[in-house]
């Protein structure tokens, strides 16, 4: 029998990303599960012998602590993301020709540049003889400089700041979708504006809020560089402390204790991600009997 | 107190320099069932979006209840439409659908559930009330859209294309229950279509629009049986149009000379001698007879029968004139002329009841100026 040229391109393309996958996301995610339940050595990295030492040490108020911590920035800084990236996005949908272009330019253009050196520009902007603090005393509203470096404030302008574009870009794919007749039809019924926003527009692209929203906590709970730089020493997240355990303290199955309890929170979101989905098309594509 | 509920004045619309509406007027009386009846592009559904708000006039006025629109938003008009693509609101109930309206009038929870079931049981959908637009058929949601609009008790309800998206079945079901429930509420409705069948069948009234202007505003039956254009005769209803000349006018006759023959009828519109003129012959309106029955007393056309087709209810001829032009002619089966055998290349005259043809002055180019550039 002749093989099917394209049948075994399909099998081909398939394998070698599941292949990918299995090599460099499954296998170490096994490995890391496995650290997880050993114990720490004294002269190389794990000594294998069994313990759930590590999983009961995350329960120490300090690492809930932690937990906490980042999932209130990670939060925050999605709700920022989203009262920014609404408007935006919604203007983006809505204007024609060339400006839609320039605008969506603006929204991809820092991706050309490593979201590290953009993160050292903001400590050039945020610190004390910095560019924003210069700029407040130029305009007269503050007379000495700030403490704007190394506060919470400044780790939540800088994730806010690199995760916006995963936010607005979702929020326009829906946005552009949405009938505007349905628009019209509301204000044909006697709604204003308000209404029209609350009852019609938000539930209609609540698809493109929960997917943005996704996309912007999910990383903001495991990025360790922004909190880094712009956080100090203060600001310990759960990325700070597994990026800690792994190069500083040298701790690697406490690191892989934390980093698989990560994956779990982030899994049960995906999870619940999921089947809003789910939900959201049952109403939409559900022909009635 | 004017019984008017729309009056349109001098209304004209442009979009970018390219005129839609061209001086509008337009007076809708209280009750009544008008159609905008037009091609795509004509302008009807402009009409209904300055109606509704939705588009403001170039110029002119639009008066409803005797009151200037031109500051009045969408969602401050007592008026409804029910939208083409029917714009229900995909992720509410049936019921929240049709409750939008009431809701936003913040009328108590008992008084809006009561009013919104009245609504679903007028369109046999109260058994629905609780599914997603989704689904339902497209005459299903048809009828949630006309209930979401009608729920409101609206001064006029808009109606654009309303079956359009429907099978042939079930639009004609449609047209009936939307004629019943219009007499029943006693609403004024404006009903856009470019279908002539349905225009002829649900109106009081119907403006037949060209190029962003009304041709013609009038009875079903003064609309079909006296058109004043021949773009009115080929829009709506079949028509054979056949050119002439005139050749002699005297006291309340015209002699003219047509497809070959003289033919002399009465002169209603006032032609004069040499005047070229258009003569109007529906289909229907046309007997034919076979040689033998002798020469027909009513003015008549000679030809020879080039194709029957059998249509259950009717014969259609198609009739080769001796000037050799085509002409349509619809023969119905009654008991006077039972035999209706007819023969292709068979030799007949076609005649007609005087009075009844509709006898046009040709239209100069001008009426129908070439699409603007």
């Amino acid at each position: 029998m002749r093989a099917n040229p394209l049948f075994s391109f399909k099998w081909f393309s398939a394998g070698l990303i599941w292949f990918w996958l299995g090599l460099f996301v499954l296998v170490p995610l096994l490995m890391l599960l496995t650290a997880s339940f050993l114990q720490r050595g004294e002269t190389e990295f794990v000594k294998f012998a069994f313990t759930l030492e590590n999983y009961q040490r995350i329960f120490n108020p300090i690492y809930l602590d932690v937990f906490w911590n980042s999932f209130y920035l990670a939060a925050v800084t999605t709700l920022f993301c989203l009262l920014l990236g609404y408007p935006f996005a919604f203007l983006l949908a809505r204007v024609k020709g060339n400006y839609k272009h320039l605008l969506l330019l603006f929204v991809i253009i820092p991706f050309w540049t490593s979201s590290l050196i953009r993160t050292y520009a903001m400590v050039i902007i945020l610190k004390t003889n910095g560019v924003m603090n210069s700029f407040l005393q130029w305009l007269g509203l503050i007379q000495e400089p700030i403490q704007l470096l190394y506060t919470p404030a400044a780790v939540v302008v800088g994730l806010v700041y690199s995760l916006l574009p995963f936010m607005v870009l979702p929020l326009y794919a829906t946005i552009e979708k949405l009938d505007t007749r349905l628009i019209e039809a509301a204000k044909d019924l006697g709604a204003r504006n308000v209404r029209i926003f609350w009852s019609i527009i938000i539930p209609l692209t609540m698809p493109g809020i929960i997917a943005g929203s996704m996309l912007v906590f999910l990383p903001a709970l495991g990025m360790f560089y922004i909190p880094d730089l712009l956080g100090g020493a203060k600001a310990l997240l759960i990325g700070n402390l597994i990026q800690n355990q792994f190069l500083s303290a040298r701790d690697w199955p406490f690191g892989a204790a934390v980093s698989i309890i990560l994956v779990l929170v982030m899994s049960l979101l995906l999870v619940l991600y999921y089947f809003s989905i789910l939900r959201n098309s049952n109403n939409r594509d559900k022909v009635g009997l | 107190m004017s019984d008017l509920v729309i009056e349109l004045k001098q209304v004209c619309k442009s979009f970018d320099s390219v005129a839609i509406l061209k001086n509008i007027d337009l007076e809708i009386k209280k009750g009544e069932f008008l159609t905008l009846l037009g091609p795509s592009g004509c302008g009807k559904t402009t009409i209904l979006r300055l109606l509704a708000g939705f588009e403001t006039p170039s110029s002119g006025t639009v008066l409803i209840n005797g009151e200037d629109m031109l500051k009045i938003e969408p969602e401050d008009r007592h008026i409804n439409t029910v939208f083409q693509s029917y714009a229900l609101f995909p992720h509410m109930s049936v019921f929240d659908n049709v409750a939008f309206g009431p809701k936003i009038r913040g009328l108590p929870k008992a008084e809006i559930a009561t009013q919104v079931m009245e609504a679903l049981r007028m369109v046999k959908l109260e058994h629905l009330a609780d599914r997603k637009p989704a689904q339902l058929s497209g005459g299903q949601q048809q009828r949630v859209a006309i209930a979401r609009a009608v729920v409101n008790k609206p001064l006029v309800l808009l109606l654009d294309e309303p079956l359009s998206a429907l099978d042939y079945k079930l639009r004609k079901e449609m047209q009936i229950e939307l004629k019943q429930l219009q007499r029943r509420l006693g609403i004024t409705f404006i009903f856009v279509t470019h279908d002539q069948e349905e225009a002829l069948s649900m109106s009081d009234r119907i403006a037949v629009m060209n190029a962003g202007r009304i041709e013609q505003l009038g009875t079903p039956k003064n609309i079909y049986e006296s058109p004043n254009s021949l773009f009115v005769a080929r829009f709506v209803g079949e028509s054979n149009i056949l050119a002439g000349e005139v050749i002699k006018v005297d006291d309340d006759c015209v002699e003219m000379r047509l497809e070959n023959k003289i033919i002399s009828l009465k002169n209603t519109k006032n032609f004069q001698v040499s005047q070229s003129v258009n003569l109007l012959l529906r289909p229907e309106d046309l007997h034919v007879y076979d040689e033998e029955e002798g020469i027909p007393q009513e003015p008549y056309l000679h030809g020879i029968i080039e194709e029957v087709i059998y249509k259950g209810t009717t014969v259609d001829l198609l009739i080769r004139l001796d000037s050799g032009k085509q002409i349509a002619a619809t023969q119905f089966f009654n008991e006077d002329d039972p035999k209706l055998d007819f023969r292709m290349g068979e030799r007949v005259f076609a005649g007609w009841l005087e009075g009844w043809e509709v006898l046009l002055p040709s239209e100069a180019a001008e009426n129908y100026p070439p699409v603007s550039p």
